[in-house]
């Protein structure tokens, strides 16, 4: 058992990247995420490590991609407007195979939109928002607890792989407080690193961090060894919950918080006998289809419910081939779907399939 | 089964939100599963400000709060926005030295007590949120006092300790409104 | 039979991509002798830029990274701050660090980041065929300005090197120059004396070297060496703007 604490979601992921032997954090202000960096901020240099607020995002993703070319573990935090000017560096650390860590904590958008929680970055996170045929692991907690152990569990990722890791939360996450438990650095694993460039001290070859190929055929075979990366990813790591899927009659798909307010409607719902069920991707890549394939044949229907206009719905519709009706309701620009918005949704299906 | 939901709500600078996570960390020293969701932004900066404490025995499903079982209001716009969403049989508690619209409803207890009068005559204004937590714990039980001196402890720096049992006071008289 | 002569250690054995007439490959072979004589090969990581140096990080024998357009400098922080104890230096040029990286290139100068940055300033973006740079001198003509800068339309080059001086981070700053024999010897000295103040721990250095690029201004090797004594020099002149006496 570990220690266990009152802490806020932002600060939580800060201690837990620290717990996992991140020393190297680059950032730049942004609400709803601040309180991570102001975390780091202060414990950083009481241990050795390094905390450095950067002249821009741009910057710090860049300071990432050097820090990560040396083997270090390393994390940087920005929220939705600034995980946008990250997207150059993004690319590149997916270009060069850098294993990296990096925090979304989503705010609505377009533009410079609000501060209000959202999940409207999913199709940036997971469909790739820079340039090029990559993917990064995207991982979707829904507790503080969650943000501590998927935290930890992003950098092992990453190492596994060498690869990316987003941790896409949003503002209720990140503000938000619960009792979490340190659980035992057993979970945190080490790696050899053999193609870092730091330093060849003459004793081998040098390494070369890249990401550009001229010759195409050359590009084309980097690409596919990234694609069998990725397959072998979607065997090894989906990750979700399914809460009362047993004998519902609607099943709902959300991550984080909006799918705490899901189960919340779900045990509602059962005070009245309406059986419903949950499914919870943890990880948004890779998308969990297993979960679909385990209960596909159990509800007469699927409700995705997020903060956007409906972008994960794409995946639960590829995923599920028409073969059970999919429907959405969500809230944009920061608004929080209530239990009344989904509530009424589901009487809606309920009648129509009734 | 026990399962706290409540709401505190006023202007920013009133101890709004300290008045929720103490109220968590108590639920915590309880070994009760506890959340605490602040509203935040420029709330900081003197607009209002509100926070959803769930403690619960059980598993909490959704920190996002749109009913609740206990209102605490410090304003009239937090009254006007969080009447409607007490349960029936519901508490709410003012600061009627600050609130002065009367609540509507008659399905729910209402306790009205003059928090900012009676920290401002006992000399210590910051201390008005105090009276109010107070009488929360008599109606609800959310938490002991015990808990409550735990959370003190356990949140304020230790250069304010030595304004604890004086605050202690302060939850007593409240308690006891 | 004695060897009078020999390429640098830190160099690889490969053929360079550069243009006939360039100087890039002085400027490598001088960063290249650097290292050999402080011999520092084995803790050295060089960030190549984007640009006609894209892919220098195949000629240097030392760990090396390949940077986005303009972050060199931001990268180079992330491996210092990482590896204190490595010697970092970027090798940037004109587009890459006057123009697209001007915030990082400050930024790690006002922070006195302890790294070294080449500067190449050809006044010219060479890789992507010759368009206007910040460096661009008024009246030249590039693909992008076909009539020659106009300073009334496009604004007036950029001295970086005196810029940068304003700043309190940078430990040493100098201006050198490939145009001849005697300037090269020169420039070798600043590049060496810019990775010693490092080694000493004294922050940013950087050596801007004024270079050709005989393709994209349309001049013969010869020629094109002429063009920096006679145009590039009088408004890029040459010498020690920060630590002329500092000693390393």
């Amino acid at each position: 058992m570990g220690q266990k604490l009152l802490m806020k979601g932002n600060e939580v992921i800060a201690e837990a990247a620290i717990r996992a032997g991140c020393r190297h954090y680059f950032g730049y202000p942004i609400t709803p995420q601040t309180e991570l960096m102001h975390y780091m901020a202060k414990k950083m240099p009481t241990i050795g490590g390094v905390f450095m607020q950067a002249e821009s995002e741009v910057a710090a993703i860049n300071m990432v991609y050097g820090a990560a070319s040396t083997g270090k573990r390393v994390m940087t935090s920005s929220s939705s407007p600034g995980i946008s000017l990250k997207q150059e560096g993004i690319s590149y650390i997916a270009g060069a195979q850098l294993p990296a860590v990096i925090v979304n904590i989503m705010r609505g958008g377009p533009g410079l939109g609000g501060i209000q929680p959202s999940q409207s970055d999913y199709f940036q996170a997971t469909k790739g928002g820079g340039h090029g045929d990559y993917h990064m692991v995207v991982l979707a907690p829904a507790s503080v607890q969650e943000l501590y152990d998927l935290t930890v569990e992003a950098f092992n990722i990453s190492d596994r792989y060498r690869i990316m890791t987003m941790i896409l939360g949003d503002g209720v996450l990140g503000q938000m407080m619960e009792v979490v438990e340190f659980r035992d650095d057993e979970n945190i694993e080490s790696f050899d690193k053999p193609w870092a460039a730091n330093g060849h001290d003459n004793k081998r070859e040098h390494n070369m961090i890249t990401s550009i190929h001229l010759d195409p055929a050359v590009l084309e075979q980097w690409n596919i060894g990234f694609q069998e990366k990725y397959n072998l990813i979607r065997q090894k790591e989906q990750r979700y919950e399914l809460y009362n899927c047993e004998d519902a009659e609607i099943i709902l798909v959300a991550y984080g918080s909006v799918a705490r307010i899901c189960k919340g409607v779900i045990n509602q719902a059962a005070e009245k006998g309406i059986k419903l069920g949950l499914i919870r991707p943890i990880t948004l890549f890779p998308f969990p289809t297993n979960a679909f394939e385990e209960v596909l044949d159990i509800p007469k229907a699927f409700l995705t419910v997020e903060m956007s206009s409906g972008q994960m719905l794409e995946d639960v519709k590829l995923t599920i081939e028409g073969r059970k009706p999919v429907y959405f309701t969500g809230r944009m620009g920061g608004m929080i779907p209530t239990v009344n918005d989904i509530m009424t949704k589901v009487n809606e299906i309920r009648e129509k399939h009734s | 089964m026990s399962l706290h939901e409540i709401i505190i709500a006023g202007f920013g600078g009133q101890g709004i939100l300290s008045a929720g996570r103490l109220l968590a960390y108590a639920g915590m020293e309880e070994n009760k599963q506890v959340s605490f969701l602040p509203s935040y932004g420029p709330e900081m900066r003197g607009g209002t400000a509100n926070c959803m404490v769930v403690v619960s025995d059980k598993e909490i499903a959704s920190p996002v709060l749109n009913v609740c079982s206990a209102l605490i209001v410090m304003n009239n716009p937090s009254l006007e926005k969080f009447e409607s969403w007490v349960k029936p049989g519901g508490v709410i508690i003012t600061d009627s030295s600050l609130v002065h619209t009367k609540v509507k409803r008659s399905d729910v207890k209402v306790f009205e007590i003059p928090a900012t009068k009676l920290a401002t005559e006992a000399g210590n204004k910051t201390y008005s949120n105090i009276y109010l937590l107070g009488k929360l714990l008599t109606e609800t039980n959310c938490a002991t006092p015990e808990s409550f001196e735990k959370a003190l402890y356990g949140i304020l720096s230790k250069k304010k300790h030595y304004m604890i049992p004086e605050e202690m006071e302060v939850l007593k008289v409240g308690m006891g409104y | 039979m004695a060897i009078v002569f020999e390429p640098p250690k830190a160099l690889c054995d490969v053929p360079m991509h550069y243009c006939p007439g360039c100087t890039h490959g002085i400027s490598h072979r001088l960063i290249a002798e650097a290292i050999d004589e402080l011999e520092i090969e084995g803790k050295t990581i060089g960030i190549s830029p984007v640009g006609c140096a894209y892919n220098n990080y195949l000629y240097f024998n030392c760990d090396m990274i390949q940077a986005a357009h303009g972050r060199a400098p931001a990268v180079a922080t992330g491996v210092k701050r990482s590896l204190p104890e490595s010697i970092v230096f970027s090798y940037q040029g004109d587009g890459d660090l006057a123009a697209i990286g001007t915030a990082e290139i400050v930024h790690a100068a006002t922070r006195g980041e302890n790294i070294t940055v080449i500067f190449i300033n050809n006044t010219i973006y060479g890789m992507t065929s010759g368009q206007m740079a910040p460096t661009t001198l008024v009246g030249q003509v590039t693909t992008t300005t076909p009539y020659g800068r106009d300073a009334k339309y496009s604004g007036y080059p950029v001295r970086i090197s005196e810029m940068l001086a304003t700043l309190e981070g940078p430990a040493y700053i100098e201006r050198v120059s490939l145009h001849d024999i005697k300037n090269i010897k020169k420039a070798k000295a600043a590049v060496k004396k810019a990775f010693k103040v490092q080694m000493a721990g004294k922050g940013f250095s950087l050596i801007e070297i004024l270079s050709t690029c005989p393709t994209n201004w349309g001049l013969n090797p010869v020629e094109a060496l002429k063009r920096i004594e006679k145009e590039m020099i009088p408004h890029y002149p040459l010498g020690v703007f920060v630590g002329a006496d500092l000693e390393v």
